[in-house]
């Protein structure tokens, strides 16, 4: 197989990034990412299903989903209305089964991407939940005695926060990456995917300040990529004088979220 | 194929499977490492290591055995035939040159400045800043590989390859929030781990089952129970009492009524102990003598799925917590209290610390303690975000 994933024009991924998602691809097994809320972890998918040309299937996580969600649902209450009706087809179980997002994957008769977002959020057992499906990439309907086989094995891509602990069975069938916080360097790289002409002086000046308060003792809620994004832009729009940036941090709200923070980080401005 | 690699990382404390070492196996045969020593060094992290706070480990372990490779003269073949075979890595590959600039040091320089910088990186966590410094990354590697072989390659002024350490980042928060008592326990809400047990009868109500079901059967009831949910949580909790914490008992008796109104804990249990633990504990926040328990009791019986809080504000006189002989509510035996609280930290792998008090700024004894049980245990302050943090902590395998 030679596909291999190079980044794409908008997003830039690290070297390190790069190696583990064709690891992953090689050995076909899930690719689990951590990091920091705001690190791209979502915009991977997204980039490796532009560079290779393949279709992304998004599977997002809430606390009430459960594994059975991914695979299937029969609607057991419809197939009851319409029998009490009469309607046509009602002998048809399948009609009433309807696939979920690992099943429509699996189901597709090109390699898709499937995005697990944030899986942490679910359920303890969850991910346990899921083991044999994404070991043999197949699963079973017993109520219409049919097996659902992945006709072209999906890339499995996992992201989580790090809210819970995913269990061990679960990770030791994956290929680990952790996306660091971009450091100056990867950071203007990344900003000039977002802004092709920022002006190289208020560059210089978002980024120290930028790394300025991230670096202060007492932050709490530390700003990120998608923030100093926002930033700039806001910067942009309000024609603030480039020289002004460090000393006065114009439009703070943008980076900072929290009230403490903000008074924290004009604590230390002084 | 170098085995050996395994073994060690299992004794530096990794949980590497044979699922993962063969499948890392598989890898190389697929050539997935693009014959570099970087790409190997990425490949068999990114397959053998799945959390970024054990990353340091893996560097530490990987260290230690390409260190000794040439000493011990096991070279796995197939290293030796990257680096023997130049036309194989071109552009990136083991720089002789440089490594030989570094060879007047000698193993216990390079351990020592290995040691250094891991130390370095302790103290930049506790200061809560940022990830510092790249000394001597190149230095590791020289009685071996890797002066340019583990960085990536072509990317000068980023050698990361040996700090991506751990996410023990540690955060204070300046404000004391009075907690009371509802705050506690909506807190320790967060200690939950259901299980539906196999063996259980089938006592709860299940809607969903009896709708399915009933659907099934055309629409006469038919009703399905399923097993109750339960938290499994366990937790011992050992509080300091009297002394200097008078201070701190109110707030020490709010967290106590949380955690014990809170009745969704499988079990909880309570010790006391006066400023460190000892040869024996307490039943009784009086700590007379008819309430103690033999501290090596607790460590044989109560079993390590126990999630450990300490709450104590870790000041005392330094003797009380490193000499062997220290006298205490009739308990005197030749362990140090530090000797103690390590045994607990090797017994229980979720384990906090829960400190009422700050560090005390005039620093002397009770700053001394304070930074030696510091230094071992994750310390979080009785504020409702430290808290929160300190709960979560006990919740995942850090």
């Amino acid at each position: 197989m030679n596909m291999t994933f190079q980044g794409s024009k908008d997003y830039v991924a690290s070297d390190e990034l790069m190696r583990s998602v064709n690891i992953a691809i090689a050995l076909q097994k899930p690719l689990l990412i951590k990091g920091e809320p705001g690190t791209g972890k979502t915009m991977l998918a997204e980039a490796i299903s532009q560079a290779l040309g393949k279709k992304l299937i998004i599977w997002n996580i809430k606390s009430t989903t459960k594994a059975q969600d991914g695979l299937y649902v029969y609607d057991v209450v419809q197939r009851l209305y319409d029998s009490q009706f009469g309607n046509e087809g009602v002998d048809d179980i399948a009609k009433y089964v309807k696939l979920g997002k690992l099943g429509e994957a699996f189901s597709s008769e090109e390699q898709v991407i499937l995005l697990i977002d944030e899986i942490d959020k679910a359920d303890l057992e969850f991910p346990n939940d899921l083991l044999w499906e994404l070991d043999k990439m197949e699963f079973y309907i017993p109520e219409t005695k049919e097996t659902v086989k992945a006709k072209q094995r999906p890339i499995v891509i996992v992201t989580s926060n790090a809210e819970k602990e995913l269990p061990d069975a679960f990770l030791r069938r994956c290929i680990f990456h952790y996306i660091e916080f971009p450091d100056e360097r990867q950071m203007r790289e990344i900003i000039k995917v977002h802004f092709a002409q920022v002006e190289e002086h208020l560059l210089r000046q978002v980024l120290e300040t930028f790394y300025w308060i991230r670096g202060l003792y007492n932050i709490q809620k530390k700003p990120s990529t998608s923030e100093v994004i926002d930033w700039i832009h806001a910067l942009e729009l309000g024609g603030v004088e480039p020289d002004k940036i460090k000393k006065a941090v114009p439009f703070v709200g943008v980076l900072l979220k929290k009230n403490e923070d903000i008074d924290t980080m004009k604590r230390y401005l002084k | 194929m170098f085995t050996s690699f395994f073994y060690l990382l299992r004794a530096r404390g990794l949980k590497v499977s044979l699922n993962e070492w063969m499948s890392l196996i598989e890898a190389l045969d697929k050539g997935l490492h693009g014959s570099s020593f970087t790409g190997f060094y990425y490949l068999c992290r990114s397959v053998l290591v799945k959390s970024e706070a054990d990353f340091d480990k893996f560097d530490g372990a990987f260290l230690e055995f390409f260190k000794d490779m040439e000493l011990t003269d096991e070279l796995p073949q197939e290293l030796l035939d990257w680096l023997e075979n130049p036309k194989e890595k071109p552009g990136e590959n083991f720089d002789m040159e440089r490594a030989m600039q570094n060879e007047w040091l000698s193993q216990e320089e390079i351990q020592r400045m290995f040691l250094e910088r891991l130390q370095e990186q302790k103290e930049e966590h506790n200061g809560g800043s940022y990830w510092v410094g790249t000394g001597g990354v190149s230095v590791f590697g020289n009685s071996g590989f890797s002066p340019r072989g583990i960085r990536v390659g072509g990317e000068g002024g980023q050698r990361r390859a040996f700090q991506v350490a751990g996410e023990r980042k540690f955060r204070d928060f300046r404000d004391d929030n009075t907690l009371d008592i509802r705050q506690f326990q909506m807190a320790f809400r967060r200690l939950r781990q259901f299980s539906a047990k196999a063996d259980e009868a089938r006592t709860e109500f299940d809607i969903d089952g009896t709708i399915r079901e009933t659907c099934d059967n055309a629409g006469n009831l038919r009703v399905v129970y399923e097993r109750p949910r339960k938290n499994t949580v366990k937790i011992l909790l050992m509080m300091d009492s009297g002394g200097s914490m008078d201070y701190y008992s109110r707030m020490c008796s709010a967290l106590f009524q949380a955690v014990s109104k809170s009745n969704h804990f499988k079990d909880l249990q309570v010790f006391y102990f006066h400023n460190c633990i000892y040869s024996k504990v307490f039943k009784d926040p009086r700590m007379c003598p008819a309430s103690a328990v033999q501290t090596e009791w607790i460590l044989r019986n109560i079993s390590s799925e126990y999630k450990v809080i300490i709450v104590g504000d870790a000041q005392m006189e330094p003797s009380e917590l490193l000499n062997s002989s220290y006298y205490s509510y009739g308990a005197r035996d030749d362990v140090p209290g530090i000797e103690w609280l390590n045994r607990f930290r090797e017994k229980y792998p979720h384990i906090v610390w829960l400190n009422p008090s700050e560090r005390p700024y005039w620093g002397g004894w009770w700053a001394k303690t304070y930074d030696i049980i510091h230094k071992d245990f994750d310390m979080y302050r009785l504020t409702l975000e430290d808290l929160n943090s300190a709960l979560k902590k006990l919740m995942v395998n850090r």
